[in-house]
């Protein structure tokens, strides 16, 4: 039986997407499977942050993958627009951390320092109240300060996740949703997809179906070991633009709507209940922004993000069946640019190149003999 | 407020307020909280002051509840008024806001009854100032006295002809009556007349009042096939198509109604489960004959699990709190079963008109799914028809991605005026049915919350100094 | 308007958009404002069009208006007071800080 599509991409989120819209630019017939309306849709619990400043401070691999793609940004968010008339709200002002003491200051620049070490690219300024308030007005004179870096910046993940459908769609991209694969089976040179809408064939098979990537990645030789953690995000009623940029925990949506996150988008994990960490979240933003205490939330919600061991993106081939590939990472914004210009050449070629041989699954293997 | 309650009940409308007196009657620990200043929900709202001069104008059936007021302010509860209640967690942690602070408690049984809300009535032009629901004038006519002139009613169902009655009996000009019943609802409605004749009083009493609003000369215009209104910053005029002929009336205020549904937000945020009910065309409750939810410790009672009026609420309320009372241990299983038996009779009779008011009244799939692409569906974040279709047709499987596609049900109303179109709307353009389709997925807080509320929520603040 | 006759009660007095105006005792500021016949109480921050109170329940969010420098504040669920300055709520809501370029010039 030959395969009908070039590539089926398994799971239709923003890591999927964004891949599946590379496959069909790089001329491959590319079909999205997708799970139904209530996936663990990890996508809407993203926060929106093309986020640099604090990604891989410890792991300068993945330090340099999070700048090529935000280095890339501009060019993705122009493509889709150009494609489909969506705007995906990308802009690039700078971003912010706030250090609510001097505690925090310390302990952030220290981090910074770090990251600067290996990549001397993030270019940071670490900033006292009065700085910061200068480029924040509004922000409470009780706290520390905090670290801007003039490279972040932010997107609409809602819009992202529909621009990258339609331009996907209107390249000739097929997207088959309410179709949750069940198996994979692999037959020389091509893999079957099986759903209850039926089997799809196809000669590649890229697996980003987030929590659900594991069980699938068992039937074509790969481990990829994921778990959930849960992040929550406070959102308020729209409110005329305070914000000039985004910072790692407030962002202000172009509807103008302030979101509120309980973590970093690289924090471990967080997962406790709900009351007492929603609390928590309102009880800083007022802190860092005292006018928010008027304004009032409309939707608290919770989303499964898609953890790794070490927090860090995975990309893999499987060596039993080439052709077979995963990539999982919780950062589907920030990286979204990554994945959907750089990724989709390798898997076309055929090979990860040396480039991402950092973020494959041996380097849990070399933990293990460490340990 | 204290920490923790034997029996928590959310609404003081007829469910609410006869839960709390049976429970408190019994010797539990109640508290009962409501939105409103005032006890009564939307049914018998004012019900306490009953500013009112002349009686008749609201009739009978408004003042019997007076008498369920009346023994619920004799029992011994804790009342919290004016608050809203944003959180009933699986646990039972209740959040509540009053006066612009925040508290959380817990109850080891909770009876939500938040009753019902008008069915969406999605047209063109159902967003202009000036349109409002039938429900809404029958608040103001309650609460302020307030009426408007030479209104349009438009729609179908018992309340709309109720309040159309009720403008008559005050002496109020209507303008017109566009009723939007389908005439071959009558032949549906046929089958289930013979169970309805128990309730022959209620029959003639909404034909009574038909017939009064027919013969006092106001224009009453049937077989409505499509609507708009028109304005441009405000109402303006509705147009109306009868026999394949389109014809306008001139009016600033239009009042809209097609039947009530359960206003199911805090109970299904809860994970209270609820089914598509295609007779009712809303959401039903799952509970089992107590109103207990598949949630433990959580019951549903009255319109808020399913429509069956004011008087069944009251029975619904009963019911629930027995078994509450029986689950914390403050009767013992044979005398609730006593007490309850009546009741569950008297329930049973009331419950018998509904499958003919429901045929009868079943709203036109034109007036449920606008054919109009133009037309809004979600009022908060201005979402058409035609933006819904396109979503479906990219691949967007439910409502749920539906938000991820257009921000449809994102708003401060939390779905409440969108998510039943909505469901039957994309379940027509996928051509399955509502039941294949999954539920808008609700989470606390179900009403908004000031932030500075939450920062000093009072149960928390404790802990992290 | 057309009013129906009630018993009396005490009257307070609120502003509208600078205007004054007077209220019974125990009425939501939307009664109190469509008793006036002001039937449009804000616009919307999506478009910017014209919006009144719809359900009069607390539901639909339509009514919002800004009370005592409180943006938001839903209109049928908020009891007059005495002194109470009401606001149309134009737009989205303003917490007090905003950037200058979207500042209201009337």
């Amino acid at each position: 039986m030959s395969p009908a599509y070039d590539a089926i991409v398994v799971g239709g989120g923003l890591v999927g997407s964004a891949l599946a819209f590379g496959l069909q630019r790089e001329g491959l017939s590319t079909l999205i499977l997708d799970e139904g309306d209530i996936a663990f849709r990890a996508t809407r619990g993203n926060f929106g942050l093309v986020w640099v400043q604090s990604k891989g401070i410890d792991f300068s691999p993945y330090a340099h993958w999070t700048w090529e793609s935000a280095e890339t940004w501009a060019g993705l968010s122009n493509l889709i627009s150009e494609i489909t008339g969506i705007d995906v709200g990308y802009q690039r002002p700078g971003g912010a951390e706030i250090c609510v003491d001097d505690k925090e200051f310390a302990a952030k620049r220290q981090k910074m320092e770090k990251l600067q070490s290996h990549s001397p690219h993030v270019k940071f300024e670490m900033l006292d109240q009065k700085s910061m308030a200068e480029l924040l007005p509004g922000l409470s004179p009780d706290v520390a300060g905090g670290c801007y870096f003039s490279g972040d910046g932010h997107a609409n993940p809602l819009n992202l996740l529909r621009g990258l459908h339609q331009s996907f769609k209107s390249m000739g991209g097929v997207i088959n949703s309410d179709a949750p694969v069940n198996d994979i089976v692999s037959q020389g040179s091509s893999f079957t997809a099986k759903t209850k809408k039926g089997e799809f064939h196809s000669a590649r098979v890229i697996l980003a179906a987030g929590l659900g990537t594991q069980n699938l990645a068992n039937k074509v030789g790969m481990d990829i070991p994921v778990h959930p953690d849960r992040g929550q995000i406070l959102v308020t009623e729209r409110l005329k633009p305070f914000l000039t940029m985004p910072l790692s925990k407030i962002r202000q949506t172009i509807e103008g709507s302030v979101q509120i996150g309980d973590s970093h988008e690289d924090a471990g994990l967080d997962v406790g209940m709900s009351t007492p960490i929603l609390n928590k979240m309102a009880i800083r933003a007022v802190q860092m922004f005292p006018h928010l205490g008027n304004a009032r939330i409309v939707r608290a919600w919770s989303a499964l993000r898609i953890m790794t061991p070490d927090g860090y993106p995975i990309y893999e081939q499987s060596e039993q069946h080439p052709g077979a590939f995963a990539a999982v990472c919780h950062s589907g914004v920030t990286l979204a640019a990554a994945h959907a210009l750089q990724v989709p050449k390798y898997i076309k070629e055929g090979t990860l190149p040396t480039s991402l041989a950092p973020l494959r699954t041996n380097r849990f293997k070399k933990e293990m003999a460490h340990a | 407020m204290k920490d923790h309650y034997d029996i928590a009940i959310i609404g003081t409308g007829p469910a609410g307020m006869a839960a709390a007196t049976v429970a408190s009657a019994h010797g539990a620990d109640v508290l009962i909280v409501d939105e409103q200043p005032e006890v009564g929900g939307q049914i018998y709202r004012g019900i306490t002051r009953q500013s009112i001069k002349d009686r008749t104008i609201l009739g009978d059936d408004y003042y019997k509840g007076q008498n369920l007021a009346g023994a619920f302010a004799a029992s011994n509860v804790d009342h919290v008024s004016g608050a809203t209640v944003w959180q009933v967690s699986p646990e039972r942690e209740i959040g509540i806001s009053k006066d612009g602070a925040a508290h959380l408690l817990t109850a080891d049984q909770v009876i939500i009854a938040t009753g019902a809300q008008e069915r969406p009535f999605p047209i063109p032009g159902w967003t202009l100032p000036g349109v409002m629901t039938a429900g809404s004038a029958q608040i103001l006519l309650k609460s302020s006295g307030i009426t408007f002139s030479n209104a349009v009613f438009v729609g179908t169902g018992p309340l709309l002809y109720l309040i159309a009655y009720q403008y008559l009996k005050a002496g109020v000009p209507i303008r017109a009556i566009l009723d939007t019943t389908p005439k071959s609802n009558r032949l549906k409605a046929l089958p289930h007349l013979p169970g309805a004749l128990s309730h022959l009083g209620s029959i003639m009493k909404g034909w009574k009042w038909i017939k009064a609003l027919k013969s006092s000369g106001t224009l009453f215009i049937e077989g409505i096939d499509d609507l708009k209104i028109t304005g441009k910053n405000s109402t303006e005029a509705i147009e109306y198509l009868v026999q394949n002929k389109w014809h306008r009336i001139e009016t600033s205020n239009v009042f809209l109604h097609q039947g009530v549904v359960p206003n199911v937000n805090l109970a299904m945020a809860s994970g209270c489960v609820y089914h598509w009910n295609e007779q009712k065309l809303c959401w039903h409750a799952s509970t089992d004959e107590w109103g207990s939810s598949n949630v433990p410790g959580i019951s549903i009672a009255g319109d808020g699990g399913g429509i069956g009026g004011a008087i069944a609420a009251e029975y619904q309320g009963r019911i629930t709190a027995y078994q509450a009372l029986y689950t914390t241990n403050k009767i013992k299983k044979q005398e609730r079963d006593i007490n309850v038996l009546p009741t569950r009779h008297a329930l049973a009779h009331e419950m018998r008109i509904r499958p003919f008011l429901d045929a009868m009244f079943r709203p036109a799939v034109q007036f449920r799914i606008p054919t109009d692409d133009a037309t809004m569906v979600c009022r908060c974040e201005e979402v058409t028809a035609g933006k819904i279709r396109a979503s479906v047709s990219l691949g967007c499987a439910g409502p749920n991605q539906l938000k991820s596609f257009t921000r449809c049900g994102m708003g401060p109303c939390q779905g409440r005026f969108c998510s039943l179109s909505v469901s039957e709307l994309i379940a027509e353009a996928r051509n399955i049915s509502v039941n294949e389709l999954e539920q808008l997925r609700l989470r606390p807080p179900v009403k908004p919350l000031m932030l500075a509320e939450l920062a000093n929520l009072s149960t928390f603040a404790s802990e992290d100094t | 308007m057309h009013e129906i006759e009630m018993n009396p009660s005490p009257k307070v007095s609120i502003k509208f958009d600078g205007q004054t105006l007077q209220a019974n005792e125990g009425e939501t500021v939307a009664a109190a404002l469509l008793r006036q016949t002001h039937l449009a109480f804000r616009t919307t921050a999506v478009t910017g069009t014209s919006r009144g109170p719809f359900c009069m329940m607390g539901i639909c969010f339509d009514c919002l208006v800004e009370i005592d420098g409180v943006p938001n504040k839903q209109a049928c669920m908020t009891y007059v007071e005495n002194g109470m300055r009401v606001k149309r709520q134009l737009g989205a809501g303003d917490t007090g800080v905003f950037l200058s370029d979207e500042e209201d010039t009337q």
